[in-house]
């Protein structure tokens, strides 16, 4: 019953290391014979064998790895949907067969193996899915990075916040406010940098509300990011109803970010039209997301914060302004938060609508806390939420032959098996979500 | 949760006892009651500013402003005037009717949108006293009303037993959901958040798919999205008659408030979920099963929270239900919660102001046009300054009660030179 509070044994005894300085902490590496990742395996596993192989299809799924205008043309790839299903059933209970190995060895299973098989059981599923139909692969990938990137702009924001110790449920808020405001400026003045800007000011006048409380006030973080979402949500839409309805034309016809084809790099095959013919927020995204992942652990900046989110009482000790670090890189999140929310009315839809982020800031929580505070991480399973709830929609216009509902709740599912299955009990900065007091 | 530890400072001597008036002054003035009143009148101040700065009359009559400067001071206090009367007349009392019994009747309005809130709030109260954060009130109230509403039209069963069933079905739905989560949670460490806003999502799609499904959910002989009434037995049965949309699931919502205060003052099991919410480490020491806890704990949350499900679809919907029959109530209840700091009589109170704006809201936007979300602004700004008592108390230069912190300075230290 009890097994998740039993200290889990160590391995071996560490081999004594006389010469490291008492101060160098060796992390110990914990040898857990666990079974959730083999179990989550075999449960999809089985998944994959009823579905691709008992309940086959016959006809073949055509996948365009091209769109017409790209300069290198690759061939379509027929695949049969019975064949490809056992070949695929086949291997993932291989790599089911593989993890339960390693468990019985007390190793973990290495993240390639999630990885391969990840990407096995989708092309297992698409075939399936699709038989009979055709699927446009970049088209495919490209609904899915659209829709990722509110959340992984959001993730950004979270994981700064979180990391420098106050917990940042109002990411939602940042999101939507970042829309309102971009879609209000952009339009006045006519010109998207503007809007952007705006963005990024509306996204960290929240988050100066949400440091104001949770700093200066020592109000619970929880509480003030929860009741931010509803200001937010609330102000917006107080303002939409009752001024940007009557006056769309002058505030809510906001100018979009044209596409940047980026030279060569966008001739790619499948991944260049994804990824390489964008606009400016998207590549502003890439900038973002490469400066966090590798600031947060390699300037003075990334350790300072990370030290004040820890253990605010050394990182008082040895000089550094808990609350000024605290109060300006929550700032910094709900900057990069707006940008995301800039995305929805400057980048994909171009009007503002009431609530048009629609939980993006939650699922952008849940990219977080799955990613492990870590951005590339978090950047991943952000990816994972946007093509999960793209592939529902293409699998809608070809025609799935499960009902669109269980479809939709696909990412949702995987991502509780997930969280339950590979992630497990994640431990987040120790200092996030205490209010520091000096003294 | 907000901690309520006051130091008591014995070594400071006093130098002249302050007077009786005094100190029952200061009482008064530091007690949580008036920050309370403080923050209600501040977020309402708030509102009406909102509102003022967008009526087009305040607008056209500032254009000549200096001309004639009373004409804007009229239109901005018509303008907040009528709409905060208009949210008084739609919530409390209406003056317009002739007699009391049909100028109370907003007032029993008020009482029929705050129980669900209350119950859901008190779900939502309940896990945060386990140090849960239960987001998952929208999932839980769709399962609950999903389960509550296909026995309240599907069975035939007599009066008083089909109603109890109804229920029974309901909670145990809502619990189910809810305890999904707490199992995940003490069975793999699953972070309840994720969990909860994934199950969000998951129910509201498994009840859009069983409402549009023949013979789950869906009506028979119609295509809509959507339930055959419910069999009169299984309706909750009105209170005061027909005149009023009040019924029974306000004395069940009052039973529970009692009930959920019992478990967790004066129960072992509530003893321990508190436990476990101040510290789980602690806890697990002193020998409480943390994981169960956890468990129990989300089982009846959910419970409490498929409870405003089920009020919903026996209670005000009972014509059938769709996949919007949840209302927002399972992301109100979290405000209600903490505005209510998660006590079970501060949220039924906190449940009562809510509903009272919810019910003036309509009422507002009906008779002056003023877009509901105003109230969704004045809501969680009284919760933001309640929260925070330092602020309100430095807006309106109250004394800073003893032993409190006091708000940390965001400025910048001025770092003087050292001479040595």
């Amino acid at each position: 019953m009890s097994a998740p509070l039993v200290r889990p044994r160590k391995k071996a005894s560490l081999p004594v290391t006389p010469a490291v300085p008492s101060q160098v902490i060796v992390r110990e590496k914990e040898a857990i014979r666990s079974w959730k990742a083999p179990i989550a395996f075999a449960l999809f596993a089985v998944l994959a064998v009823l579905l691709f192989w008992v309940f086959g299809r016959d006809a073949g799924t055509n996948f365009r790895l091209s769109t017409d205008t790209d300069v290198i043309q690759l061939a379509a790839v027929d695949l049969p949907a019975r064949a490809t299903g056992i070949t695929v059933s086949v291997l993932l209970l291989l790599i089911t067969a593989f993890s339960f190995w390693r468990s019985i060895g007390k190793r973990p299973t290495p993240l390639w193996a999630v990885a391969v098989y990840g990407v096995l059981f989708m092309v297992g599923f698409l075939t399936w899915a699709g038989s009979g139909e055709s699927i446009l692969v970049p088209g495919l990938l490209l609904g899915a990075l659209g829709l990722s990137i509110p959340l992984i702009f959001g993730a950004m924001g979270g994981i700064i916040s979180e990391r420098v110790g106050v917990v940042n449920v109002a990411i939602e808020g940042q999101l939507l406010a970042g829309a309102f405001v971009s879609a209000v400026l952009a339009s006045v003045t006519g010109n998207a940098y503007v809007g952007l800007l705006g963005a990024m000011v509306a996204g960290m006048l929240v988050s100066f509300v949400l440091a104001t409380f949770s700093i200066k006030y020592l109000v619970d973080q929880v509480i003030v990011g929860v009741v931010l979402n509803v200001l937010v949500l609330g102000l917006t839409s107080f303002l939409y109803s009752s001024i940007l309805t009557d006056n769309s034309t002058l505030l809510n016809t906001p100018p979009r970010f044209a596409a940047i084809p980026i030279p060569l790099l966008s001739e790619i095959p499948i991944i260049g039209p994804v990824l390489f013919r964008q606009t400016l927020i998207v590549y502003l995204m890439y900038i973002i997301v490469v400066v966090v992942a590798y600031a947060l652990v390699k300037t003075k900046w990334g350790l300072r914060l990370r030290s004040v989110g820890e253990h605010p009482q050394a990182a008082d000790t040895v000089g550094i302004n808990v609350y000024l670090t605290r109060f300006w890189n929550v700032s910094l999140a709900g900057a990069i938060a707006g940008i995301g929310g800039a995305y929805f009315t400057l980048g994909s839809v171009g009007s503002f609508q009431k609530d048009m982020t629609a939980g993006a800031g939650f699922i952008a929580l849940a990219a977080v806390i799955f990613g492990r505070w870590d951005p590339i991480r978090a950047l991943l399973a952000a990816l994972l939420f946007g093509f999960a709830t793209n592939l529902q929609s293409v699998l809608a216009i070809i025609g799935s032959p499960v009902p669109s509902e269980f479809m939709l709740m696909l990412p949702y599912v995987v991502t509780i098996i997930a969280v339950a299955g590979f992630v497990g009990k994640v431990r987040g900065p120790a200092a996030s979500g205490k209010p520091y007091i000096k003294g | 949760m907000s901690d309520t530890k006051t130091t008591v400072d014995s070594g400071e001597t006093k130098i002249a006892p302050p007077s009786r008036w005094n100190v029952a002054l200061n009482e008064i003035l530091r007690g949580s009651v008036i920050i309370s009143i403080l923050s209600v009148l501040l977020a309402l101040v708030v509102g009406a500013i909102l509102i003022i700065v967008v009526d087009p009359k305040v607008a056209a009559t500032s254009g000549y402003f200096f001309a004639r400067p009373l004409d804007t001071l009229g239109a901005m206090w018509d303008s907040a005037f009528g709409a905060y009367s208009s949210l008084f007349q739609g919530s409390i009392y209406n003056f317009r009717r002739p007699d009391f019994a049909s100028g109370i009747r907003p007032f029993t309005e008020t009482l029929n949108f705050a129980a669900p809130l209350i119950v859901a709030g008190l779900g939502v109260a309940l896990a945060f006293r386990v140090g849960l954060f239960n987001i998952g009130g929208r999932g839980q109230m769709l399962i609950a009303a999903a389960c509550a509403g296909y026995v309240g039209f599907a069975f035939d069963l007599p009066p008083v037993i089909h109603l109890v069933v109804a229920i029974a079905a309901g909670l145990a739905g809502g619990a189910l959901w809810g305890g999904i989560v707490g199992l995940l949670k003490a069975r793999t460490g699953a972070h309840e958040v994720i969990v909860t806003i994934m199950l969000n999502y998951v129910a509201f799609y498994l009840v859009s798919y069983m409402l549009r499904t023949p013979g789950l959910l869906q009506a028979p002989g119609s295509n809509n999205p959507k339930t055959a009434p419910i069999n009169p037995n299984a309706i909750l049965p009105d209170l005061l008659g027909s005149t009023y949309n009040l019924n029974l699931g306000l004395i069940l919502v009052i039973a529970l408030t009692i009930l959920v205060w019992w478990i967790l003052s004066r129960s072992s099991l509530g003893f321990q979920f508190r436990a476990v919410g101040e510290n789980p480490n602690a806890a697990r020491v002193a020998g409480i099963r943390v994981d169960r806890m956890y468990i129990y704990a989300m089982l009846l949350s959910g419970g409490l929270v498929g409870m405003a499900g089920i009020i919903q679809v026996l209670g005000t919907v009972p014509a059938g239900f769709s996949s919007g029959i949840d209302a927002g109530i399972g992301f109100d209840a979290i405000t209600v919660a903490l505005l209510g700091r998660a006590r079970p009589w501060g949220v039924f109170f906190a449940g009562l102001l809510f509903g009272a704006f919810k019910a003036g809201g309509f009422a507002m936007q009906a008779a002056e046009g003023i877009p509901i979300d105003i109230v969704l602004v004045v809501q969680s700004l009284i919760v933001l300054f309640i929260a925070a008592p330092p602020l309100v108390r430095a807006l309106f230069r109250l004394p800073t009660p003893v032993g409190e912190h006091k708000p940390i300075s965001l400025r910048k230290p001025k770092v003087k030179a050292v001479v040595r």
